[in-house]
């Protein structure tokens, strides 16, 4: 019966660990991964959720034995024995956090910097990049003004897994994000769209902002998220992966109909990308269809109050050419 | 021991506070403090409607039951009122008013008058806001970031930022007045590290009020600028920068979390020992690691704007400080789940709660040091799993913290003792809806709900109508406490001066405890957690032997 | 229990220097001047803050002052700010007067100098708005400037009344004292604080 309490915990320790490892590898909690960086993020979360289980199971184990084994004898009135600490313990439960907390720290960092979303980590591209960034004012009326963005150099960050294999130029989409809607640029054809269709394994950059109030560009399953900042540009770099239909949300309060605030994201197979792009610019040809076929319902109800775009846009040109707040500049 | 075996012998009567005194612009600290504690907890029961109507809003996928304007100036009331008027309040003008005196052996705080004006400032701020209602109040949420805030329900809006204001500079005159007393007022014999873990508690929780409170005054002067005046400070049509905004609020909001809990982990340092009949483990790491938290969580704010296009050197700089927070409060959890093993555990509904808080965190702080890494928050930014992980913290964390403080000090406020059952119950209704309600939450999030929706995919329906179950758990789950509380209060059996044996100074005086506390200064005769040494037997037994004062009720007996 | 690191631990959190040496008695000291101090800590945050938020609003805007913007004038800010600081030695004199020899007479004077000095201040600050060539919302700039040098304004306002208020009650003969002289004390601490302020505003505001 009798059985050491050296080897207890051990069996303890292990069967925790155990626990804890199956079930990070086995949660199933987040959405299909359809990007490359999200299966480095979804690494991240396994290993996070490990080590969650693991103390989560010490804690709650320790509480729950305590409240069984510990409880007070209806006859005893006597206190418990005084013991006031244990420095050496104290220190295994200092020193321990402070550990994983460091490799935590440091492995969270090494995803951040080879997903590389927002483009600038080790690299000065995206600066140049955004010097040469200019304004086209066009078509005030429908279609207010997009941005238009020279990419000649533009290479690929080596840093990346993601990319690394790919020569592919990243393709660049313009994301302006208004009450309640989102809008798609397409820079090198000049597509305008309401739905973000792009091609599987190329790597996409998206420049984003925003007309009247701060809204948030989110797709669960790229696991990619970037406020769109009224005045502001800011990028999400990443590479699709999986062919599909994906909701891209609004993921920052931005008014009554916020929860409405939705599109779709497409990830088509490269000819079928390229039927649909040859399919828009026939389209585009007459420009009225394709401001009807955006300005749908929602969008043309808001348009009108919508006064401040334009003005915004003009105000900061200056502003967004120096790409002020890109977090390269500073 | 736990209820009405009070010996209680009347050696003779000792003047109690006359119920009118409640009411009035009392300089009374204990007066005060029940003041903030029945005042806050009015808003804590209103704070709770609004969020059963955001919970019943969400029942559905659709936003049919209030209107989508509607459901946003719910869900920003919600939080303003359960942050502002309920949780701080609560934690640092309730129990801090209360104890704090009582525990460091003084007479009264060091600034009466400023004690009580800080509290009266509450009452009418609140009415005022509550009134926005008839305006339409701010409906941005409580981060209320512009340009967003300064487009939607202008009235309701300026009101908004006048009250925070208001609350603010409450919270700041009550963080002076804890400041002070707690530094300057301690009796001759007592060291800073001869303090309740309380006070350590306290002491680091009104350095954040007085360091970030006004940082916080400084951005509502600013908006309310923007919003009245015409100003562009933050509003990017005029070459403003909201992002300077999010900075400055966050200054304040990510520290207020730390106001809002830090008190309750004094809270349980205080409660966990008495219950457990053992001392606290290891009172040095638990009182310094407040401190520590308290500095850490001044350097930490911009961990709430990983996705704003904040720099990345900065990014990960607050990644790394917020991930750091997580060694001092881990030493915190080890050191209270220390202290409870091999103790001999009294599972009143007092030491209940107060496990189900150590409990309750735990997941709270797992799933915060999780959203503190960049890449992950990337993806659960702005979702339920944050709203799961700061119920965790604010509900499972400060919330059962306050239940354990009432249930345990009640008896000291009151004179009277709370019925063990219905707390029993209260505890197990609360509990078991607490995590019905939020559990779900952190795998809607992961899934991709975000949140302040009103309508949202229709595959999220079963877990939300789980969410909204548990939610209506928890609104039936208060009102066994609010009768129990009511009714021990005016008739319950009456509570000596230490019903639970405890050691610290507030247990040396009657209950409900005199004008003024002590007849003269005590002097420290045993730490504050010597439990399970002879002296402890002895501080006891003199404690029960103290008057048991006359209550009010007592005529009709 | 190991006193002394505690004890440093625990100034360096609360800002206070001298916290440990404290008598405690059963009539408690006077803690008024302690608590004003920690009010000043308090309220040095709040301009922080709009410092911060100044600095953070020059950084983000391409052109700063931006183009258009009338250049601001040295001269009368510059009279200004001797003016205000000069006051900071004229109110220590009061201080000194009643520390020293409880002399109330005196004080009274350096007080009402004082006040002079601070209401020309504001005067000069009034014609300086009157006379600029924008307005609080032109732009970015003149709003921040507008603010800040507002902000300070009421503060040095506040600063009068509070002069004013203990000229008023030194009327009452023996009211301040060689061993009480909490009024005059925390004015000039105040009144040092608003200087300060200043200071750092001027040196922002008008020469970086």
């Amino acid at each position: 019966m009798k059985v050491p309490t050296a080897i207890l915990t051990l069996i303890i320790g292990i069967l925790i660990t155990l626990a804890s490892l199956w079930v990070s590898q086995n949660n199933g909690l987040l959405p299909i991964a359809a990007a490359a960086e999200a299966t480095e993020i979804d690494r991240l979360f396994t290993a996070m959720l490990a080590i969650a289980t693991g103390l989560f199971l010490l804690v709650q184990g320790a509480l729950l034995y305590s409240l069984f084994a510990f409880r007070r004898q209806p006859d005893d009135a006597t206190d418990a024995e005084p013991i006031h600490g244990d420095v050496s313990l104290e220190i295994v439960w200092t020193a321990i956090p402070a550990m994983l907390v460091l490799w935590l720290g440091i492995y969270s960092f090494d995803v951040y910097q080879s997903i590389d979303s927002v483009g600038t980590m080790g690299s000065h591209n995206m600066a140049h990049q955004h010097g040469e960034m200019e304004m086209v004012a066009a078509d005030q009326g429908s279609d207010s003004t997009r941005l238009v963005v020279d990419q000649s150099d533009v290479s690929p960050d080596p840093l990346s897994p993601a990319v690394a294999t790919e020569t592919v130029e990243p393709l660049q989409v313009n994301v302006d994000g208004l009450q309640y809607a989102w809008l798609f640029t397409y820079p090198d054809t000049g597509i305008i769209s309401g739905e973000l269709h792009l091609p599987v394994n190329r790597p996409v950059t998206l420049n984003i902002t925003a007309r009247d109030v701060i809204h948030a560009f989110w797709v669960p399953e790229f696991r990619l998220k970037q406020d769109a900042v009224p005045g502001q540009v800011t990028h999400l770099n990443f590479q699709p992966t999986e062919e599909g239909v994906y909701p891209v949300i609004c993921a920052e309060l931005c008014g009554a109909y916020h929860g409405a605030m939705k599109t779709r994201s497409i990830v088509h197979s490269g000819p079928e990308y390229q039927a649909w792009v040859d399919s828009q610019l026939v389209a585009n040809t007459s420009r009225e269809t394709v401001a009807q076929s955006v300005t749908t319902s929602p969008l043309e109800h808001h348009a009108a109050a919508m006064g401040l775009p334009d003005h915004l846009h003009e105000s900061h040109q200056s502003d967004l050419a120096q790409a002020k707040h890109s977090p390269s500049a500073s | 021991m736990t209820e009405a075996q009070a010996p209680a012998p009347h050696l003779e009567e000792v003047e109690v506070t006359p119920w009118r005194e409640y009411f009035s612009f009392s300089t009374d600290h204990k007066v005060i403090g029940i003041q903030y504690l029945v005042t806050s907890f009015v808003f804590y029961l209103i704070g709770g409607l609004l969020a059963e109507l955001v919970r019943t809003e969400l029942a559905t996928p659709a936003s049919d039951f209030v209107q989508r304007e509607t459901y946003n100036e719910l869900f920003t009331m919600h939080a303003t009122i359960m942050i502002f008027l309920w949780i701080i309040p609560t934690l640092t003008g309730g129990f801090g008013n209360f104890l704090v005196p009582l525990m460091i052996g003084a007479r009264d705080m060091a600034f009466p008058k400023l004690n009580a004006i800080a509290f009266w400032i509450i009452p009418p701020t609140s009415i005022l806001l509550l009134c926005s209602f008839f305006v339409g109040p701010a409906s941005a949420g409580w981060t209320s970031y512009p340009p967003l805030s300064l487009m939607t329900n202008k009235a309701g809006e300026a009101i908004w930022i006048l009250g925070v204001i208001l609350l603010g500079t409450s919270s700041i005159m009550a963080g002076l007045n804890f400041l002070v007393t707690i530094l300057k007022m301690r009796i001759p014999s007592m060291t800073l590290n001869d303090m309740p873990l309380f006070c350590w508690a306290m002491l680091a929780t009104s350095a954040l009020q007085l360091v970030a409170t006004p940082v916080l005054s400084g951005a509502m002067v600013l908006l309310g600028f923007d919003l009245l005046v015409g100003t562009n400070f933050f509003n990017p049509a005029g070459g403003g920068d909201p992002i300077v905004y999010q900075h400055m609020f966050w200054f304040y909001s990510h520290p207020a979390v730390y106001i809002m809990i830090l008190p309750a982990f004094g809270l349980i340092s205080e409660i966990l020992p008495v219950h457990a009949r053992k001392p606290i483990f290891g009172y040095q790491a638990i009182a310094y690691s407040s401190i520590a938290i308290s500095f850490l969580g001044l350097i930490v704010w911009a961990h709430h704007m990983f996705t704003s296009g904040t720099p990345d050197w900065l990014r990960m700089f607050f990644m790394i400080a917020t991930m750091v927070i997580a060694v001092p409060t881990g030493i915190k959890v080890f050191s209270w789940v220390a202290t409870v093993w091999g103790g001999k555990l009294n599972l009143c509904s007092a030491m209940l709660f107060g496990m189900a808080f150590v409990s309750m965190f735990v997941v709270g702080g797992l799933s915060g040091v999780m959203v503190a890494s960049v890449p992950f928050d990337i993806h659960v930014h702005d979702t339920y799993f944050v709203v799961a992980h700061l119920h965790y913290v604010l509900f499972g964390g400060s919330v059962f913290g306050i239940y354990a403080g009432l249930y345990h000090w009640f008896p000291k406020m009151t004179g009277r003792m709370l019925n063990e059952f219905w707390g029993k119950v209260h505890f197990a209704m609360t509990f078991v809806g607490f995590n019905i309600c939020f559990l779900p939450m952190h795998v809607l999030g992961l899934q991709g709900m975000n949140r302040r929706i009103a309508e949202y995919d229709p595959k999220f329906a079963a877990l939300n109508l789980v969410c909204t179950i548990g939610s209506y758990i928890l609104a039936v789950s208060t009102v066994p406490f609010v009768v129990n509380a009511v009714w021990s209060w005016l008739a319950g059996p009456k509570a000596n001066s230490n019903p639970w044996k405890g050691l610290t100074l507030e247990w040396t005086v009657p209950s409900p405890p005199p004008v003024e506390n002590f007849e003269e200064d005590p002097v420290l005769a045993i730490g504050p957690y010597d439990y399970g040494t002879p002296k402890a037997l002895d501080f006891v037994a003199a404690t029960l032997a103290l008057p048991t004062p006359a209550l009010a009720a007592d005529s009709s007996e | 229990m190991q006193g002394s690191t505690a004890d440093q631990n625990q100034t360096d959190i609360t800002y206070a220097a001298t916290v440990e040496t404290a008598e405690h008695h059963s009539e408690h000291p006077d803690l008024r001047l302690f608590g004003f101090i920690v009010f000043l800590v308090s309220e040095s945050m709040l301009f922080l803050g709009l410092f911060v938020a100044y600095f953070a609003f020059r950084v983000v805007t391409p052109n700063w002052p931006p183009e258009g913007t009338e250049e601001l004038e040295l001269m009368l800010p510059g009279i200004n700010t001797i003016i205000l600081i000069s006051s900071s030695f004229v109110i220590h004199k009061a201080d000194t007067a009643i520390k020293k020899s409880g002399d109330v007479k005196a004080a009274r004077l350096w007080f009402a100098i004082t006040i002079a000095m601070g209401a020309t201040f504001l005067a000069g600050q009034v014609y300086e708005y009157n006379h600029l060539g924008f307005g609080l919302t032109t732009n970015l700039f003149a709003s921040t400037f507008y603010l800040l040098t507002g902000f300070h304004g009421l503060h040095v306002f506040v600063g009068l009344l509070l002069m004013s208020a203990v000229l008023w009650r030194s009327r009452v003969p023996g009211h301040y004292s060689e061993t009480s002289h909490f009024g005059i004390e925390a004015t000039e601490v105040y009144w040092h604080f608003v200087d300060v302020i200043w200071i750092i505003l001027f040196l922002i505001l008008y020469l970086l």
